[in-house]
């Protein structure tokens, strides 16, 4: 805390500054802006000084790296030590395209693996149901089965590598695929690592592939919990993440509020179970967006840190591997234009760096095509160069934390974990969590949030380059992604083949199983494993489970 | 009076980004239109059910996925087969150039693409609705 008598002497010469600079100046040149304001509509000031920060307690409050509260990064020496996991999510057609494209991203530098599904897949449908129309292999890769894993992740080093895979509702069956191929090629699950996205909350909230009612997801959640830090205690058995709240149209202030809060909601729901909080905690990990606002970006992460520290540590945390917020980060997808898209390179860079400022362990950067369909083998490949120029060229990994002590930004990390313990006091108040999901609370203030925003671009209140302002008409000459349209087609056949050569006795022992332990209350996992090896696919499984648990329909309200 | 616009919103197939729809439906909503909302996960049939049952002027499909040219299409062709030929029917997502003219084809009379703004949708909608 600062010196009382040195905070008057700066509050007098501020107002003198105001009084004698500042003001005259504005008045014979007058601002762009009436009100300055970030992407959560908070006015910003236009010079943040001691006096802004003056209740900060520098030990207590703000600290030192890798020791609590964590504000200003997990580790001791953050990207000194280890660069963040440069990792690119990717995934379309069939599994052997998307292979070819890990190998491909892998040859040019990338450190981790990120599996994008296709919407059958998210769904816990195969190939061939019919609701999977249209779907295969569109908006990430098809897994129907074991078999299509195996493809996926052939001749790839998955006792090396780290693979983390989005995945939802049916994501311990995925997962439970991603075992089982590491064991049947002589690989220890112990060892094995990466991460389950299995954060059903936000699908609630946001992203909208659920299947499961609330109880019987969290359920299976906590079983993956449980499970994962037993046998495969190298794997972040959930993401939670607030990347989907943002895409989906909040704020950056709403994202840290409701993703935070989902993190306490399972904690509490394993807790509940009689899990030790030391135990499954360390495997918890976050993913969180990087948007166009820099700073309120950077004071974001930072105010996670923080906030995941002391909560968890009021609910009883010891070990300080359990107080770690860990994250990965993807660049707004949201924020990618049509118009003029080579722009995006820039966009991307920016967010990126937001993102390694603000001390991520692991980062995605958009491709500069993705406003128009999947990205090409150039575009990717440029995302991923913007990370290393980052990381070698820019220096900005040198020291930890460097905007920290940051006038503007400490006080906007207040800022926003005040405003994130106002929005817990709401969905307290609504009953919780889940029950606020279930009255649309978080739905209404994303869509609300979303709508504001489109109204002031479309008033060209906030200008959105190429699209409300520096427009250009120009002939579209950017490459599009072109699928294998055989792929589909092999993936049905292989399918059927799949399911016509498995022992008939052995499948229908492992999903009779998996029906009744589901319908009593023992832990999923080793019978999802049991449906695996007996070569059931997933939308066999996953039926077993929609029968048992039913399906979620949520409220339809704009 | 002159009779309100009725639009149907419809999520086609099981993309669950709903943010385009959902703005588009309350600009839609304030530019003085009766806007229904079906929620996720729609069937081609439930789209064209629903669009008779409430007896809509337009309809309004909105997909990321990709899945545009199987899924649009299965609405397109299911409503002319009902007979819905008085219907407006409109699309948008995240749709590339050279898809854009075959949807025009197959009757999606307007496809819009990302960073429209919810203005010229109106306005399409105004100058083309059929009733």
């Amino acid at each position: 805390m600062i010196d009382k008598k040195e905070l008057e002497n700066i509050k007098k010469t501020k107002s003198e500054w105001e009084k004698n600079c500042y003001t005259p100046h504005v008045k014979k040149h007058a601002e762009r802006r009436k009100k300055f304001e970030n992407l959560s509509w908070n006015e910003i000031k236009n010079l943040y000084t001691p006096e802004d920060i003056a209740h900060i307690d520098y030990i207590k409050d703000i600290g030192f790296p890798g020791l609590y509260p964590f504000l200003r990064g997990i580790h001791p020496n953050l990207h000194r030590g280890r660069l963040w996991t440069f990792r690119q999510f990717s995934g379309f057609g069939s599994a052997e395209e998307t292979n070819q494209r890990y190998k491909y991203l892998l040859e040019h530098g990338e450190t981790g693996l990120s599996v994008a599904f296709d919407y059958p897949t998210l769904y816990g449908y195969d190939t061939d149901h019919p609701m999977s129309r249209g779907e295969f292999g569109k908006c990430g890769v098809a897994i129907s089965s074991l078999q299509d894993m195996e493809i996926l992740f052939k001749d790839i080093q998955i006792d090396k590598v780290t693979t983390s895979m989005t995945i939802n509702g049916p994501a311990a069956i995925v997962w439970g695929f991603y075992i089982a191929n590491a064991e049947n090629r002589g690989i220890n699950r112990r060892i094995i690592g990466g991460t389950i996205q299995n954060d059903i909350l936000k699908e609630y909230i946001a992203q909208k592939s659920f299947i499961f009612p609330p109880e019987p997801s969290m359920r299976l959640i906590v079983d993956t919990f449980e499970f994962g830090y037993k046998e495969i205690p190298r794997w972040n058995t959930i993401s939670i993440s607030g990347y989907h709240i943002r895409e989906a149209g909040s704020t950056a202030v709403q994202e840290l509020a409701f993703t935070v809060g989902d993190g306490i909601e399972y904690v509490k729901w394993a807790m509940k179970r009689g899990l030790k909080i030391d135990d499954f905690a360390p495997r918890l990990s976050f993913f969180f967006n990087a948007h166009n606002d820099f700073f309120e970006e950077i004071a974001k992460y930072r105010a996670a840190r923080r906030i995941w520290a002391k909560e968890l540590h009021k609910l009883g945390a010891k070990k300080s591997r359990s107080l770690l917020m860990r994250f990965h980060t993807q660049t707004a997808g949201v924020s990618l234009t049509a118009q003029q898209p080579d722009i995006n390179i820039t966009r991307v860079t920016l967010q990126a760096l937001a993102a390694v400022l603000g001390g991520t362990q692991s980062l995605h950067t958009n491709s500069m095509d993705e406003a128009l369909a999947l990205p090409s083998e150039k575009a990717v490949r440029i995302a991923l160069r913007t990370q290393q120029i980052i990381a070698e060229e820019s220096g900005v990994t040198s020291t930890v934390d460097p905007l920290g002590g940051s006038y503007y930004i400490e006080w906007l990390t207040d800022k926003m974990e005040e405003e994130t313990y106002q929005y817990w006091d709401r969905v307290e108040k609504l009953g919780g969590v889940i029950p606020a999901i279930e009255k649309g609370f978080y739905q209404r203030e994303i869509a609300n949030a979303a709508y504001k925003y489109q109204k002031e671009v479309e008033e060209k209140k906030r200008i959105v380059v190429g699209v409300n302002d520096y427009q250009m008409d120009e002939p579209l000459d950017i490459p599009i992604l072109k699928m294998d349209e055989k792929g589909e087609e092999r993936q049905i056949n292989r399918l059927k083949k799949f399911r016509k050569d498995r022992n008939k006795q052995k499948y229908e022992r492992a999903i009779k199983a998996l029906r009744y332990a589901a319908e009593g209350n023992e832990n999923l996992m080793p019978y999802i494993l049991d449906c695996v090896h007996s070569y059931a696919t997933l939308g066999e499984t996953c039926q077993v489970l929609r029968d048992v648990f039913e399906e979620y329909e949520e409220p339809a309200i704009y | 009076m002159e009779k309100k616009i009725r639009v149907l919103v419809a999520k086609p197939g099981l993309d669950g980004h709903d943010r385009g729809a959902k703005v588009v439906a309350r600009a839609l909503r304030d530019a003085g239109m009766e806007v229904i909302y079906t929620g996720l996960h729609q069937t081609a049939e439930m789209v064209v059910e629903t669009a008779i049952q409430e007896d809509v002027d337009v309809v309004g499909l909105s997909l990321l996925s990709g899945a545009h040219m199987t899924l649009f299409v299965d609405v397109a062709r299911l409503m002319k087969k009902k007979g819905l030929d008085d219907v407006l029917l409109v699309g948008g997502g995240i749709i590339p150039e050279e898809d854009i003219s075959k949807l025009h084809k197959e009757g999606i009379a307007g496809v819009f693409g990302p960073g429209t703004p919810c203005e010229d949708i109106v306005k399409f909608i105004k100058e083309n609705v059929k009733k």
